[in-house]
């Protein structure tokens, strides 16, 4: 894909974004309401009709060859960006994904391992000593100093000995 | 003079132990994120916000403050080191900073930005002191009608200064503003904008997971795809004696440095504008006023000194219209000023009177970390230098794992997570596609704010419009917006009258 066509791309999935957008505020009133003011959904209407009416100028200086990126036909990501962000975007997603399982502090360390070893080719002693440093870090400054609670998912009785310990 | 008594009140809050102790880390850390490639003041303050609910407000504000400042310190390093800027706000330095490394004057080079710095961020913050309050008197008058207005002007610095696509900077504007709208509508408490009957959208988009998404995830993905290549970091020869003969040679730096401050201070009170338009105009000027403009670009110490102390004061000039009006004046103090509301404090003039410890305490830190960012910085330099050695491999999957645990804190919901991934991934591809992304910041931050406006204004008038017009003060700031508006586009038909065809202005 160019970067010219991702540009085409990109305006008209705005200009749907920007047509969704406009339908769902008008859930709420966007009228004037006696007595209360303009309408909750008349300031998010307008400005979504506002973006609309920007991409269609977007869509115009495009069509014209007006923008940089509509002249430029190289490759939008190329291979060796690609093969550098698609691991790292998917890495993180599985990440987020494995929280909600096996809780934060293992997929964070899982997350390292496979970061630190297959993406950036360190060895396995800064590896495993760095996966392992961090979500320990992690965890008393949330928990112990924050008192905030991070989720754990199957591997929170692992906890418990733990939480006797902070609290 | 009325103004000594809170500032010196200010500086013993900012030298409370706790207070200190933030002034000195977040310097620190400031010095790293701006030192390293990539990451910049945004990304060190945006990443590390949640942070700071350790502690209390003030302590918070001192550490985040630091962090802002010691990054426009540290951004000279990697400009003079690697010859690629440490931050956007130090691309001006690499212009004569990497000539005089190249040339075996890395040290002078340093020592003069460390020096530039020190003046351009203490004449600032002097400038700082002395409007801020009358600034803030000021300001009580506004109403509603005032405060759109102002918001309007705010968001048309951008249109006008920014540089990038209009419509593209309008849209990105837009954007922020609507999903600042997300959750519950402010005056009847309806659910609005509720994608797909989601339960985590009804407290809203926090405006942290934008900033955290675009900043910490999509600038990080920006990053891992330029930094494929290998730098090369330059030797520096550090000694006493060497470090003391560069001092001695900084007479000639007076003027630059000077009128750097000034240039930086002024443009960094605009939203659009702010450290790097100004540190490139400070540059600009010290070519052109300069006895030989030639020897710029090829290590005129001048060159280093001009940007340098530029973006210090630029950062201490966006500030001011943070503090004094609630309107930041550029991405970094945009997240700092959403930080305040999550602190439960008010930004804009009553803040003065009312959490006169908070206001003064950050001022007083001020002076004291320009201090400590100037010592820590010429002590720790070859420190710096090794650490400019450290891989992003490295550092990117421990952003990542701030990003997200820092992401889930604020409302302890994964829901907000799996957006800060969304937005960094769009944020990524937005700018690559020369979508500006910090006035979508600034427009998430200042939404709720800008609708509660309107509709008390519009409420008061009875939905007349013309109640912003009506109003002298509004009418000015409507007014100057539209000058801004009008301006880019004027120019861009004036340029095309010129080539005498329709020339893109590419």
């Amino acid at each position: 894909m160019t970067v010219r066509t991702a540009e085409l791309g990109m305006t008209l999935l705005l200009a749907a974004l920007s047509v969704y957008l406009m339908v769902k505020s008008a859930e709420l009133e966007i009228g004037w309401i006696q007595g209360e003011g303009p309408g909750g959904g008349a300031w998010p209407f307008w400005l979504a009709a506002g973006m609309l009416a920007c991409c269609a100028v977007t869509l115009v200086r495009w069509w014209r060859g007006l923008t940089p990126e509509s002249r430029n036909l190289e490759a939008f990501v190329g291979p060796a960006t690609a093969k550098i962000l698609g691991p790292t975007v998917i890495s993180i997603a599985v990440m987020l994904g494995l929280t909600h399982v096996i809780g934060i502090y293992v997929a964070i360390l899982i997350f390292l391992l496979f970061y630190l070893r297959f993406m950036g080719r360190h060895s396995w002693t800064l590896t495993v000593s760095m996966s392992l440093i961090a979500p320990v870090v992690t965890f008393f400054f949330f928990e112990a100093a924050l008192r905030i609670l991070l989720p754990k998912g199957i591997t929170e009785p692992l906890f418990y000995p733990l939480y006797s310990l902070i609290y | 003079m009325e103004l000594i008594q809170p500032l010196i009140d200010g500086i013993f809050i900012a030298l409370e132990p706790i207070n200190l102790a933030m002034v000195i880390l977040g310097v620190l850390i400031g010095l790293f994120v701006g030192a390293m490639p990539g990451l910049g003041s945004v990304n060190g303050v945006a990443i590390l916000l949640p942070v700071t609910f350790l502690v209390p407000p003030t302590a918070a504000i001192i550490f985040l403050a630091a962090i802002y400042y010691g990054a426009m310190y540290g951004g000279a390093i990697s400009s003079v080191m690697l010859g690629i800027p440490g931050a956007s706000t130090a691309v001006a330095t690499t212009f004569d900073g990497r000539p005089m490394a190249l040339k075996g004057e890395a040290d002078r080079a340093l020592v003069a930005a460390a020096v530039a710095s020190f003046v351009g961020g203490t004449i600032s913050v002097i400038l700082f002191t002395l409007f801020a309050p009358p600034l803030a008197e000021f300001a009580l008058k506004f109403g509603p009608p005032e405060e759109f207005a102002l918001m309007v002007l705010a968001f048309a610095t951008f249109v006008g200064l920014g540089g990038s696509d209009i419509s593209k900077t309008i849209f990105s504007t837009l954007l922020g503003l609507v999903l600042a709208t997300v959750g519950l509508d402010i005056v009847s408490g309806q659910p609005r904008l509720i994608f797909f009957d989601l339960p985590g959208f009804y407290h809203g988009i926090n405006f942290l997971v934008l900033a955290i998404g675009i900043y910490g995830i999509g600038e990080i993905l920006w990053t891992l795809e330029i930094s494929q290549g290998r730098v090369m970091v330059s030797k520096v020869e550090m000694s006493i004696k060497r470090m003391l003969d560069a001092f001695r040679s900084l007479k000639v730096t007076v003027k630059s440095t000077l009128a750097g401050s000034l240039i930086g201070y002024f443009m960094g009170i605009l939203p659009a504008a702010g450290a790097t338009p100004g540190s490139l105009v400070a540059y600009g000027m010290a070519k052109s006023f300069s006895k030989d403009p030639e020897s710029f670009g090829s290590g005129n110490i001048n060159g280093v000194t001009a940007p340098e102390s530029a973006n210090n004061a630029a950062s201490t000039g966006s500030l001011l219209p943070m503090l004094t009006l609630g309107i930041p004046g550029s991405p970094t103090t945009a997240i700092l000023l959403g930080g305040m509301i999550i602190w439960g404090l008010r930004p804009g003039p009553l803040l003065f009177e009312n959490n006169p410890e908070f206001v003064w305490g950050l001022i007083g830190s001020l002076y004291i970390a320009n201090v400590f960012a100037m010592l820590i910085n010429l002590a720790f330099v070859p420190v710096f230098i090794a650490v400019l050695k450290l891989p992003f491999t490295i550092l990117a999957p421990v952003i990542f794992v701030l990003c997200v645990t820092g992401g889930y804190a604020p409302e302890q919901s994964m829901h907000d997570v799996w957006l800060i991934l969304l937005f960094g991934v769009m944020g990524y591809l937005l700018r690559k596609l020369n979508y500006p992304v910090a006035p979508m910041v600034l427009a998430i931050v200042l939404g709720p704010l800008a609708e509660r406006s309107l509709r008390q204004s519009l409420l008061g008038s009875q939905g007349d419009m013309l109640i912003f017009v009506e109003r002298p003060l509004s009418a000015v700031f409507l007014l100057l917006g539209l000058a801004l508006f009008v301006y880019p586009i004027v120019q861009m038909a004036r340029h095309k009258k010129r080539q005498g065809g329709p020339a893109g202005e590419g």
